[in-house]
């Protein structure tokens, strides 16, 4: 494809280093004058087909009413004759050879005018492909452009930021460590919250006195005094 | 053309929504040509820029440097990123100068919410494309 191919020559030329411009700015401003100049052609070149369409109209209507009062004449002009209107004949028959005249000077013109119109409609379709090529080319270059420049306003920023692009293997490490972390800590925040209701299940039922588990603490020390008031009991005996 | 901030105003709140409320920043880069960043959490070192010109909006995201492909696995990588381009949805590799890059492209009258949703899909697809290509890198 022309422009793609355009868009590639440029690229593989002077401008694989980021910072130049793809495209001349002037060529480009020369190119949209082009455009321009361009679509005037042809919005007057449509404007001159209407008026040679209309002529060619025009000129078709003149041929039928020509035709029809050639034949008028033509039958005036017989009528005259069987009625042996000599004088008159002949002048009807001179009005039908300036009609036939006249017919054939409009049938030319009316070819002249069918040329015509073709030729501008041939004009304006090969004009509006060739204005939509421009327009899609230039269309491609400021994309281009836009796209070059930009990179090189990310590059400038970032180089003057202090920061500086990380590797892709970098990135990817730290990306990986970061989502483990987050990973991490949602797993830690359900577990979390899976221990408090279950401690909270189980408040609920030491209120209601199941599954207490009893105090060994009381009962070593129920113990205890119990062995020593046995021993206090046995020595008063 | 209105500057990209005013013209995508929310893209921040809309982008976070599709990123299951990843938290999302949004800081224009001065120079010639309006660029946006768009920083996302967890996935800073993957920003995304985007760029109009009358033609498109274009979000690119940049992966890695020619320096940094392996010399003798470069043809490798060049033909699993043309076999990988039909099959990502939304974006498409490319090359700028010496940057390979990520890129999703949009009208240049896409709403916000269009942009927001392509910002998410090519952030992923960066991710995914990082990890799957890694092996061709040094």
């Amino acid at each position: 494809m022309a422009v793609l191919n355009k868009i590639l020559t440029l690229l593989r030329s002077s401008v694989r280093e980021i910072g130049d411009s793809v495209v001349d700015a002037n060529a480009n401003r020369i190119y949209e004058q082009e455009i321009v100049d361009a679509k005037s052609a042809v919005a007057q070149a449509r404007e001159e087909l209407t008026l040679v369409m209309a002529k060619e109209m025009q000129s078709a209507r003149e041929i039928e009413r020509l035709k029809v009062s050639a034949a008028q004449y033509e039958k005036h002009t017989l009528e005259a004759l069987e009625k042996n209107e000599t004088a008159l004949a002949e002048e009807a028959a001179a009005r039908v050879a300036s009609l036939e005249d006249e017919l054939d000077a409009q049938t030319k013109a009316h070819a002249s005018y069918a040329l015509n119109t073709a030729k501008l409609k041939d004009l304006i379709r090969k004009a509006e492909t060739k204005l939509r090529d421009h327009e899609r080319e230039l269309a491609m270059a400021r994309t281009t452009e836009s796209v070059y420049r930009a990179t090189q306003s990310i590059s400038h920023n970032i180089g003057s930021s202090g920061s500086k692009l990380l590797s892709a293997r970098e990135s990817l490490e730290r990306i990986k460590q970061r989502h483990e972390e987050l990973q991490d800590r949602m797993s830690a925040a359900e577990i979390l919250d899976r221990e408090t209701a279950a401690d909270a299940l189980d408040h609920k039922l030491a209120n209601a006195g199941i599954g207490v588990v009893p105090d060994r603490a009381q009962a070593v020390l129920a113990r205890v005094q119990a062995s020593a008031r046995a021993k206090a009991a046995n020595q008063v005996a | 053309m209105k500057p990209l901030l005013e013209r995508f105003s929310g893209l921040d709140a809309l982008t976070s929504a599709q990123l299951a409320g990843l938290s999302v920043q949004l800081q224009p880069i001065p120079g010639a040509v309006d660029v946006l960043q768009v920083s996302i959490e967890t996935r800073d070192e993957l920003p995304i820029f985007v760029t109009g010109s009358d033609a498109q909006t274009l979000c690119i995201c940049y992966l890695w440097h020619e320096s940094e492909v392996k010399p003798e696995e470069r043809l490798a990588m060049l033909e699993a990123m043309l076999d990988l381009n039909p099959a990502i949805p939304l974006s498409s590799f490319g090359r700028i100068g010496e940057r390979y890059v990520l890129t999703g492209a949009l009208a240049a009258d896409a709403r916000v919410s269009e942009v927001a949703q392509d910002i998410a899909t090519l952030s992923d697809n960066a991710r995914d494309a990082l990890e799957a290509l890694a092996p061709f890198l040094k």
